[in-house]
């Protein structure tokens, strides 16, 4: 890629990020503007793949809430994400946990192969 | 005020703003412009300046240009543009710098498009073409393109098969994303015409869309103004109707 378009990307790229894999339950802290307040909310769940690279990554978060499953996609670098935090690590032997959609119950927030 | 900037297209990528959004931007290289002569209204019949921009070999310009470029005690440049000025601008108010820019501006970017070749209808001009299947053995013809004896001719400016690309292509009112100095470039919101390394002109905007947008957010916040009243819950509406009807009988 192109020497100047390198540097514009690497800038924006998070070097702290919290290191996760695909598997793990994380609980990722966004910032919310409400108004002219900002305020955090988390959302808490087993990342089911990543995609993309450099500035462009995404992750994918699902849970299960009040009994219906929610997937949310984050942009890795994104300045709206003040925080990730790993709180259990799974061990995923798939990159893209898909299967974990058809799953009901007590399996489909647990990463076992 | 600014001027104008040539430059080259570096390629596109995106960033985040100060409210986490992200934009598609275009990355120009605009440095070094240098100044190769003052057009006056005496002289010319106009008021401009002309800017050349990256440098060119000696031996690949013509002796006429390189005149004027030794004229200008400059090298030889590539790309050599005019910008039309207000009159009697003075002299150290001619700034080439990507500094005349600030982000938030609006500019339009003049570009070459890349060229598409001979190209059909349905990728020229969006036509439909005809079905695939169905024993349809036409699927991209231009179809009827016109009638009988009346109009007895083909109108003017009817689509057909043709040169797609390679034309000058103005876009208009992109908004300045970033000016950085040190790099020489500057950010503009979304595409520009032509391909990577390609020569652009970037000059500010002949429309003024910061005025209008700055109308459409003034109608906005209106808008936001007139919905933001909560809307009434159940027991509010209960209450309201209950103390109406007493002070109705209240009157009886």
């Amino acid at each position: 890629m192109n020497r100047i378009l390198d540097i514009i990307e690497k800038e924006q790229q998070k070097t702290d990020g919290a290191k996760f894999k695909v598997g793990d339950s994380v609980r990722v802290h966004t910032r919310v503007v409400e108004g002219d307040k900002e305020r955090i909310q988390v959302f808490t769940g087993i990342v089911i793949g990543r995609k993309g690279r450099g500035l462009n990554e995404t992750f994918t978060v699902r849970r299960i809430s009040y009994g219906e499953g929610v997937e949310r996609v984050f942009p890795t670098n994104s300045p709206r994400i003040a925080k990730i935090e790993v709180e259990t690590e799974g061990k995923a032997r798939r990159a893209k946990l898909n299967y974990l959609r058809r799953r009901k119950g007590k399996e489909a927030t647990t990463v076992r192969e | 005020m600014s001027i104008g900037l040539l430059g080259q297209k570096i390629g596109m990528t995106s960033v985040y703003d100060a409210n986490g959004r992200l934009h598609p931007v275009t990355v120009i290289a605009a440095g070094d412009n240098v100044l190769l002569r003052r057009l006056t209204d005496e002289n010319d019949g106009y008021s401009a300046v002309q800017v050349g921009f990256a440098a060119q070999k000696e031996s690949r310009v013509t002796k006429a240009e390189l005149g004027n470029f030794k004229k200008a005690n400059v090298g030889p440049q590539k790309f050599v543009r005019e910008f039309r000025l207000e009159a009697n601008l003075p002299e150290g108010e001619v700034n080439l710098a990507v500094t005349q820019f600030q982000p938030g501006d609006f500019v339009d970017v003049i570009g070459r498009s890349k060229g598409k070749g001979f190209q059909g209808v349905m990728k020229k001009h969006n036509f439909h073409g005809q079905g695939a299947a169905h024993g349809s053995k036409t699927h991209r013809r231009n179809g009827a393109i016109g009638n009988r004896s009346t109009p007895g001719r083909i109108w003017k400016n009817m689509g057909m098969p043709g040169h797609l690309g390679d034309e000058r292509v103005t876009i208009q009112n992109l908004r300045v994303i970033q000016v950085r100095e040190t790099e020489k470039i500057i950010l503009v919101s979304g595409a520009v015409p032509g391909c990577n390394g390609s020569y652009v002109v970037v000059r500010p905007a002949i429309k003024n869309p910061g005025a209008l947008l700055a109308a459409h957010q003034e109608h906005a916040k209106a808008d936001a103004a007139a919905h933001s009243k909560k809307p009434k819950k159940a027991g509010e509406i209960m209450a309201e109707k209950a103390a109406e009807k007493k002070a109705a009988e209240h009157k009886k």
